[in-house]
């Protein structure tokens, strides 16, 4: 709690785009009144004003890429009573995780001119593959609805309300036409982590994973069906390796089938 | 014996991405400025290699949460030049109305959230909404009406799901489109309001001398297309970028540094655009701009945030025009055949002018990749004038030095998480 009684919310950055934490001030209609019922004690994206920990609440976007922020994550962690991760990146590794299946080094000299400048990690892997996390929101970006929900839950001492079925519940209770089903497009909502509310269905589009896995996802079922849509195996194995191509039923079904 | 002060900022606040920025002197004398980008780098370019043309909007989408359309647009113009695609009129239409919900978007968020409170003593928008509520839910309302046109035309504000190279996956109907006229047009009054908000701001006199470059086409304040010109006459194609461009990678930063080859120096941005096309804002936009006093060129990096008002004035408009100019494309894409080659596509970021280009083979799949943003571009423009910055007020105080420095460098809008192949202000006075 800060000295004004109310509780303490801090928003940390790792290796991301910044759209996690964007979804914050994305809540236009909400913004005010949260910031109202927290005090928003660090928030770099948003503010040069900074209260010192611990922190009630703290939000982490983006995944560990350096050294540097396998150490600051540590410290995030010691000051933070509740940790919450948000996004494919935290949550997975995000698109940077693909250096985990490639020679970092290479990646470095393909951009760089001066790769001696660069002080990057192998991998990209998420917070909880370093600190212990309360809780992982999914998504390419995350819900700002599904935030929304989180950060209350978490003020109020409960469990947050969020799903962890698969696209295609949603796509149902919105009563779209299913895509793969009436047009035969390549859809990755049955093994998808509900919460995006079924966009892509929504507009004509099979869902390319950004949610990430749901929970116990069986894609060796969902892959000879994308087959026969006309996948070949190598988009098999690209269609896994996107935003959360480090999360391992996505690994794994990139590995077996890609 | 000599004067050696040190000023530090470890982390700045209100831009997107982490850097950090040091200042040196010397008996009061400006030594050495530079800007530190350790935003980590996430290796885009390299990436890419591999994966399908088609990935290219999503995947490069995710660099930058706050100018998704810009990447995706940026990429798809490179992959349908390469292809010969000119998608039909009332596909680019709807691309350029995406394109606006985001300058709406972004906008709003740099003018009331990142840079207004730097002009009114506030760490942030958070803190001003407690003295100035009106004025912050007018920049939130801003703001939700551009994240409206992204969510309807593009499918979600961030990262946004309807875009494809050769169009969209689903045209929105006319009505759909309708939906958006009360909030624009509410919107487009809010961004008259904020034209005169922010001509009231005080501002320091300054002016930059670098040359001036952004895309032009006629007839139009160009946003999702154009040539590059400059106001040194360059008048290239995208495709000729790489021949008067260059990028360098020093060893401060995660984000390379570009460089006009023949002239060193040179900004892209809101002040570039204004000062190359205003003639081509609408009518409503550029009474706006004459009313706050703004004149072409405007080379005034303060006053950034006066063109960014006016842009969000132009947005607003044209974002009505083009809905009422709409009519639903037969298809919503032009179907691609792919073939072996380099694309080459450009288009104006929020933040200044936005490079991609691709080298494919003849399934489509990409070979190599190249990406210029905005804040690379614009740093060595940055860093001339912090140093510039830093000379003049030399005699200020370390608190308000850094404060002025560190608004200095807000004036560009620098995106990092972009810039990083951008900054922690240190000033050490020695």
């Amino acid at each position: 709690m800060s000295e004004s009684g109310k509780p303490t919310l801090a928003v940390w950055k790792f290796a991301s785009c910044d759209g996690c934490q964007l979804s914050l001030l994305d809540l236009e209609d909400e913004l005010l009144a949260l910031a109202g019922a927290v005090q928003v004690a660090e928030f770099r994206e948003a503010t040069s004003g900074v209260v010192a920990g611990p922190y009630d609440l703290s939000l982490v976007e983006g995944s560990i890429t350096t050294p540097h922020d396998a150490e600051r994550i540590q410290d995030v962690r010691r000051s933070s009573r509740a940790l919450v991760t948000i996004g494919a990146c935290a949550t997975a590794g995000g698109i940077q995780a693909l250096r985990n299946f490639a020679d970092v080094r290479e990646f470095v000299a393909a951009v760089y001119a001066s790769p001696d400048y660069i002080s990057t990690l192998e991998t990209s892997t998420p917070i909880s593959a370093h600190v212990r996390v309360d809780f992982e929101l999914h998504g390419c970006p995350i819900d700002k609805r599904q935030l929304l929900e989180v950060v209350t839950a978490f003020l109020h001492g409960r469990r947050p309300g969020i799903p962890s079925t698969s696209v295609c519940t949603q796509c149902k209770a919105r009563g779209l036409v299913c895509v793969t089903v009436a047009h035969g497009t390549p859809c990755l909502g049955p093994v998808t982590h509900a919460g995006c509310g079924a966009l892509c269905p929504a507009y004509n589009r099979g869902c390319y994973g950004c949610f990430g896995p749901m929970e116990t996802p069986n894609t060796a079922a969902l892959v000879p069906r994308l087959r026969e849509l006309g996948l070949t195996e190598r988009d098999v194995g690209r269609v896994f390796q996107t935003f959360n191509a480090n999360a391992e039923p996505f690994r794994e079904a990139a590995v077996r089938d890609g | 014996m000599a004067e050696r002060r040190v000023i530090t900022t470890d982390y700045l606040a209100r831009v997107e991405g982490e850097g950090a920025m040091t200042v040196r002197l010397e008996n009061g004398r400006v030594e050495h400025v530079e800007l530190r980008i350790f935003e980590p780098p996430r290796f885009f370019e390299a990436l890419l290699r591999g994966r399908s043309y088609a990935e290219a909007p999503d995947i490069t989408a995710r660099i930058c949460g706050i100018c998704p359309v810009a990447y995706q647009t940026s990429a798809v113009n490179a992959l349908e030049s390469l292809w010969g695609i000119d998608v039909p009129e009332p596909i680019r239409l709807l691309r350029r109305l995406l394109y606006c919900g985001e300058w709406i978007e972004s906008h709003a968020l740099h003018v009331y959230m990142l840079h207004a409170p730097d002009f009114l003593g506030y760490d942030g928008a958070i803190e001003l909404a407690r003295d100035a509520p009106e004025a912050v839910e007018r920049g939130l309302a801003l703001k939700k009406t551009g994240n409206l046109v992204m969510s309807l035309v593009g499918g979600r504000e961030i990262h946004p799901i309807n875009v494809r190279v050769g169009g969209f996956y689903r045209a929105p109907g006319r009505r759909e489109l309708r939906a958006l006229v009360e909030p624009l047009e509410r919107a487009r009054e809010a961004a008259l309001e904020t034209v005169r908000w922010t001509a009231g701001f005080d501002f320091p006199e300054r002016s930059v001398e670098c040359e001036l470059v952004a895309l032009s086409q006629p007839g139009e304040y160009a946003i999702e297309r154009g040539r590059i010109r400059s106001d040194a006459g360059l008048d290239i194609s995208a495709g000729e970028y790489d021949e008067h461009f260059e990028e360098e990678h020093v060893e401060r930063s995660t984000a390379l540094h570009s460089r006009l080859r023949e002239r060193g120096t040179y900004l892209c941005g809101p002040l570039a655009r204004f000062s190359l096309n205003h003639d081509l804002l609408s009518p409503l936009a550029r009474s706006a701009a004459a009313e706050a006093g703004l004149e072409a060129p405007c080379r005034d990096p303060f006053r950034s945030i006066v063109v960014r008002s006016v842009e969000l004035v132009y947005a607003c408009d044209e974002a009505l025009r083009l809905i009422d100019a709409y009519e639903e494309p037969e298809l919503p894409a032009v179907a691609i055949e792919p073939a072996a080659g380099t694309g080459f596509g450009v288009s104006e970021a929020p933040r200044g002018l936005l490079y991609h280009r691709y080298r494919v083979d003849g399934e489509g799949t990409i070979l190599d990749a190249k990406i210029v943003p905005p804040t690379s571009q614009n740093q060595r423009a940055i860093e001339d004038d912090l140093l510039d910055v830093v000379a003049r007020y030399v005699h200020l105080g370390d608190d308000e030095l850094r404060g002025l420095c560190e608004q200095t460098i807000r004036n560009y809008d620098p995106c990092i998480s972009c810039a990083t192949h951008f900054l922690k202000l240190e000033v050490e006075r020695r």
